[in-house]
């Protein structure tokens, strides 16, 4: 187990701006975590520094246990337009086990596995690189799921997705946290964040501003900057 | 008409030309493809100089890398024991001295270009550094045919080297290149320009014959 994540004073900052100015919190095992906020907010960077792409300008990212390589194997991250390597879908779902050091006689029988959780088994021999916009989220999400990590994290999954496409993704998404892996998400779109989301964290302008439960969130939001959102991104509300 | 009636003696001087560039290519390839995606995603002191260094040695003149290969390999030369002086694979290594870095440098930007795409992905499976080279490397496989093919337009087009360390000897190392230019100084203008004419179709045919493999494969494969 490598969580909980705790955040201890974290900032960002690049090229002279503030980003994320300093925050604590602690992300647990359980619940879904939705990151909420406009574009801009840096729902993105926080994800990333989180999942170690990024280094903090200041603060401290402290997973429960302290081996480097147990951290890295545990966590997965999908992208908004996640990068398709130019090989096969099942050579994809196989490269990213392979990298993360999973014994090769494992990892046949892994990657069919996730390349039929995500319903994309009739495609495992197809090209990656000329799958749908759904399909390649889908196969970005195989990867992650043949890694079978503790925490997922995923950057505005289906922001540039069909409707169609979205619900396939969100299926997926609902089968990991059945699964019992750990949704870290964040998104702009609020309908995802409730269908999805247990409880929300709400970014403005790189402060966090608000942490409640979702239901909570979208009634009665603590924070002015929460409540102007809500109704901003609903005008029929 | 010249062509046509091509004799064994223009034949071989062709197959020669072909033997020695490709091979040039291929060994040049071998080096030049680990040598710039290294120099790509690698984070080392110096690495913005040799990133200039290598764009300059493109323009490497030939006659230069010709009187270096020259020295090293003449009798009293530190490689003069190799006895490789004007002999078909003397050719072969001054030719790949030539291309080597006009491929690592292009392969160097590509490789680059993609590792901005690629960076994120690979670093979320922990493919960091230098590990992810080879990754990338496959991974761009079509654009590389084109830095390739930028080598190998170099290694058959030029003279200087060829003709320095190979010493245009009729029957062992005599290539199109340098039998143009004989053929030009001698005055036969005729045989110079058809053999010119056979080197610039050979050029094509080859960049042809590339290009359609690689698009059927980008088709393929994405």
């Amino acid at each position: 187990m490598i969580l909980p994540l705790k955040l201890e004073g974290l900032s960002y900052s690049a090229a002279g701006r503030e980003i994320i100015s300093p925050l604590s919190l602690s992300i647990e095992a359980g619940p879904s975590t939705v990151i909420l906020g406009a574009n801009g907010a840096g729902k993105s960077v926080l994800m990333r520094l989180m999942h170690g792409l990024l280094e903090p300008s200041s603060g401290r990212i402290l997973w429960s246990q302290g081996n480097e390589r147990a951290i890295r194997r545990l966590q997965a991250m999908v992208f908004q337009r996640p990068v398709m390597l130019r090989r096969s879908a099942r050579d994809n779902v196989l490269f990213a086990l392979r990298a993360a050091g999973v014994e090769t006689t494992a990892c046949g029988e892994r990657a069919d596995d996730a390349l039929r959780e995500v319903g994309l088994a009739h495609l495992a021999s197809n090209p990656a690189r000329v799958l749908s916009g759904g399909e390649q989220q889908r196969l970005a999400l195989a990867r992650a799921w043949a890694l079978h990590p503790e925490v997922l994290f995923l950057d505005e999954p289906t922001a540039s997705l069909d409707p169609g496409a979205t619900r396939e993704i969100e299926a997926v998404i609902k089968a990991f946290d059945a699964a019992g892996t750990k949704i870290v998400m964040a998104t702009h779109n609020l309908g995802q964040a409730r269908r999805l989301g247990d409880e929300v964290l709400f970014l403005h302008h790189g402060r966090l501003v608000e942490r409640s439960p979702v239901e909570t969130f979208f009634k009665q939001p603590a924070s002015a900057e929460a409540a102007a959102f809500i109704k901003g991104e609903l005008p029929w509300a | 008409m010249l062509i046509a009636k091509a004799d064994t003696a223009l034949v071989s001087i062709i197959a020669l030309s072909l033997k020695v560039s490709l091979s040039a290519v291929f060994f040049a390839t071998l080096l030049a493809l680990p040598l710039g995606a290294a120099i790509a995603v690698g984070r080392f002191p110096g690495r913005k100089a040799i990133v200039v260094l290598l764009n300059a040695l493109m323009g490497l003149p030939p006659v230069v890398v010709g009187l270096v290969v020259y020295l090293l390999l003449s009798r009293a030369g530190p490689l003069g024991d190799l006895g490789l002086l004007f002999t078909p694979p003397a050719m072969v290594v001054a030719q790949t001295l030539l291309i080597l870095p006009i491929i690592a440098a292009l392969a160097r930007q590509a490789v680059e270009d993609a590792w901005i795409e690629y960076r994120e992905q690979l670093r979320s499976f922990g493919v960091t550094g230098l590990a992810a080279a080879p990754t990338l490397l496959w991974d761009i496989r079509y654009s590389l045919v084109t830095a390739i093919l930028a080598g190998l337009g170099r290694a058959s087009a030029e003279v200087g080297a060829v003709m320095i360390v190979g010493g245009n000897i009729d029957g062992v190392t005599r290539v199109m290149t340098t039998t143009i230019a004989l053929e030009t100084s001698k005055g036969d203008l005729p045989l110079a320009l058809s053999l010119g004419i056979v080197l610039i179709l050979l050029v094509l045919l080859l960049n042809a014959a590339a290009f359609v493999v690689k698009e059927a494969a980008q088709r393929r494969y994405g």
